[in-house]
């Protein structure tokens, strides 16, 4: 019986280093938005203006929202391809990182659509489809849940992170037809968009800085929760092995 | 190695003229299958009529409900009308999807199919052909009912007929994958549903709209990007779906 | 005629073969044992095409499964647990199916042929939802067979028969030819196993664990070496 790798010190050593560098990205990212970052000027309210900061934070969210499926994808490709666990685990935590994400879009875009459009919620595009996004999150937990084989379950997961992935572009181009208000934030000088304004470049460096700091905290989650499904995997095995032999 | 190989040769060459037919094992072939596959869901279908009975109801039903939910009258039916068709098309279509792999289940006969010496994909085009067929045909015998009730205008009839297939073949492209999937979990019924709508948006979207110009006589025009992406839908997804599916079905 | 190398598979951190190795030679009978989950549907699986294998090789004829599964096909029937037929259709038409499937020249004539070996002549036009459940498995044998597949493969082909229709079992396999074919079987009952088999089996810790001819060897000694197993 060979007994299953441990986790190494380095291994630990980069769990630290990752948790570090995001506690400081974020707080970073943090310190840009409300104190760094210029008023939305051209907004009317105060309370609009104030909550028009959100953005940053709501920007970089969705955009993880959004890059967690993307992994997935990856993941269930290179996974019908080597068929390791390593894959499915890759795929499997995203989903999970993913679906939190995906919530948070949901709800601090609410907080903000609140004073901005004067409505918690809107059928708008980017509402829609990332509500569909996460739909599909769910389901796609669910679908794991619903099988017992862990072969097949990696798999079925697998093809169905693919093709749900696949489907959020023409998803989101045919909901864009259906109908827009969602502000298209950068590069966009159409004022129908309401809640829209110009960037200036201190708010552009907010924003930015935030996107990459939200993806550090991104990789963190990935990191520790794919050593928790290794370890849980790890587990199993060993519990297979003392059953069965 | 190689002593043995020339030893099964006769044996294995005694039994071949009999399993081998020159003729069909073409290129044809495939297709052949493809058509047995189908051919063999309509008559099993036919004897029993459950499921497409099954589905009628049902879609009428839906169309019932919503005329109590919503107190459909003359002003609005016409606004509403593409989306009660629609959603009765969905859920009626959800009902043939999850038993199209439930009866090959039953008795095995999935894996009898598994072990036809014919490509996997060959089962898919089978199934999706058999799904279309069956969830459009009972979609177009709804369509004269969809129109009295509505009070809509019978000259459409043609145009929602294209429609229904095109949404048909989109959602069941997507759907037969699925439900290859879906027979392999616990709550099967109840899951897809779950995996399948948030996929097939696109389709209800552009089917709804395309409804919607037909009833309201609008010119092919103004609701060509709705066609094209539907009809983009269609083949991206049999695609994905043609490739994903051999991983779904082996053991 | 099958000839299968190191073979493993595992149902994620479960293993069930570990490095399998096994010879058949074209027209031997084998009948393979072990206990509930040791691995032989699996096997059954893995060469019949249905399963993949995690690792491993397996070899029908010289030829790789792993590169032609859907060619090798052709050269195999399979008699599962479960019948492989649609109740809704008659047997006639569960058999026409297959028969294109497999492209069965003169369907027809094949058809008629096998519906006869298995002693269904004269019930083939009803559904099979209507026969018994002993009908029902003479129906799958006939479907194994239809295209006359020089490899049977027979998983536990006696399940849900009743005594006299288990009896019968040596009688319609003999009828249906199968000194032509090279047949793989699993059971659970001991005797017939060894009646029908010229070679016995028993699987072990994922491997061949027992391997006798026939001939060289009495029951008691299989039955002990058997039992033992089934204990563990």
């Amino acid at each position: 019986m060979t007994a299953p790798t441990t986790s190494t010190k380095t291994g630990d050593a980069w769990g630290y280093a990752l948790t570090t560098l995001s506690a400081v990205m974020i707080l970073g990212a943090l310190y840009l938005a409300f104190m760094y970052a210029a008023e939305a000027s051209n907004l009317g309210t105060q309370v609009e203006r104030y909550a028009q900061r959100i953005m940053y934070f709501h920007v970089g969210v969705a955009w993880i929202g959004f890059f967690a499926f993307f992994v997935t994808f990856v993941a269930g490709v290179m996974y019908l391809i080597k068929r390791t666990f390593f894959w499915d685990n890759l795929g499997h935590s995203s989903v999970e990182i993913g679906l939190t994400f995906m919530t948070m879009v949901l709800i601090t875009g609410s907080i903000w659509a609140r004073p901005t459009w004067n409505t918690w919620w809107t059928w708008s595009p980017r509402l829609t489809i990332s509500a569909v996004g996460w739909l599909m999150y769910i389901g796609y937990l669910m679908l794991r849940g619903a099988i017992d084989n862990p072969a097949r379950r990696a798999r079925f997961a697998a093809v169905y992170g693919m093709v749900a992935f696949l489907s959020v572009p023409i998803n989101f181009l045919a909901i864009r037809w259906w109908r827009d208000i969602h502000p298209t934030v950068i590069g966009s000088t159409s004022s129908e968009a309401s809640g829209g304004f110009d960037m200036s470049s201190d708010m552009r460096t907010t924003l930015l800085f935030s996107i990459a700091a939200f993806t550090v905290f991104y990789a963190t989650l990935l990191y520790h929760r794919m050593r928790l499904g290794k370890t849980a995997h790890e587990v199993e095995t060993l519990k297979q092995q003392v059953l069965y032999n | 190695m190689k002593p043995e190989t020339q030893n099964l040769k006769p044996e294995t060459q005694n039994l071949k003229p009999e399993t081998r037919n020159p003729k069909l094992e073409t290129r044809f072939g495939y297709f052949y299958k493809v058509l047995a596959i189908v051919s063999k869901d309509i008559t099993a279908e036919l004897r029993t009529k459950e499921m497409m009975s099954a589905m009628f109801v049902f879609s009428l039903l839906v169309i019932f409900i919503f005329n109590f939910a919503f107190d459909l009258r003359a002003e609005n039916a016409s606004t509403l009308a593409p989306g009660v068709l629609w959603v009765a098309i969905a859920f009626a279509g959800m009902l043939g999807l999850g038993r199209s792999f439930i009866i090959e289940r039953d008795r095995g006969s999935l894996e009898g199919l598994l072990l036809a010496p014919v490509d996997r994909s060959a089962i898919y085009f089978g199934k999706f052909i058999g799904n279309v067929l069956f969830i459009a045909t009972v979609e177009i015998v709804i369509l004269p009912l969809f129109i009295v009730f509505f009070n809509l205008s019978i000259v459409i009839i043609p145009a929602l007929v294209g429609v229904v297939i095109l949404g048909t073949i989109g959602f069941a492209g997507v759907g037969t994958l699925f439900s290859a999937m879906v027979i392999h979990t616990r709550a099967r019924d109840v899951l897809l549903p779950i995996l399948l709508f948030p996929v097939i948006v696109p389709v209800l979207l552009s089917a709804v709209r395309l409804t919607a110009g037909i009833i309201d006589g609008l010119p092919l025009a103004d609701v060509q990007n709705w066609l094209t992406l539907l009809i983009a839908f269609d083949l991206i997804f049999m695609a994905i779906a043609f490739i994903l599916f051999e991983h779904v079905v082996e053991e | 005629m099958i000839k299968v190398r190191k073979l493993v598979k595992a149902f994620g951190s479960r293993i069930v073969l570990r490095g399998l190795n096994l010879d058949i030679a074209p027209g031997e009978f084998i009948t393979l044992m072990g206990a509930n989950g040791a691995g032989k549907t699996t096997l059954m699986n893995i060469i019949s095409t249905l399963g993949k294998a995690t690792a491993g090789q397996v070899m029908i004829s010289g030829i790789d499964l792993s590169e032609s599964a859907a060619h090798i096909r052709r050269y195999i029937g399979l008699v599962s647990h479960k019948t492989l037929l649609y109740d809704d259709l008659s047997a006639e038409q569960n058999l026409r199916f297959y028969a294109k499937m497999y492209d069965v020249p003169q369907p027809q004539a094949r058809i008629e042929t096998v519906v006869q070996q298995v002693g269904l002549w004269g019930r083939q036009k009803d559904p099979v939802r209507t026969y018994s459940r002993g009908m029902q498995q003479r129906l799958a044998i006939a479907r194994a067979i239809l295209h006359n597949p020089p490899i049977l493969l027979l998983d536990e082909p006696d399940t849900g028969l009743d005594q006299y229709a288990a009896d019968m079992l040596g009688d319609l396999l003999a009828a249906v030819d199968t000194g032509k074919r090279t047949v793989l079987m699993t059971s659970h009952n001991l005797e017939r196993g060894l009646s029908l088999g010229n070679r016995v089996l028993i699987l072990m810790n994922g491997k061949i664990g027992y391997d006798v001819r026939r001939e060289d060897v009495s029951i008691e000694e299989v039955r002990q070496v058997y039992f033992e197993q089934l204990k563990r």
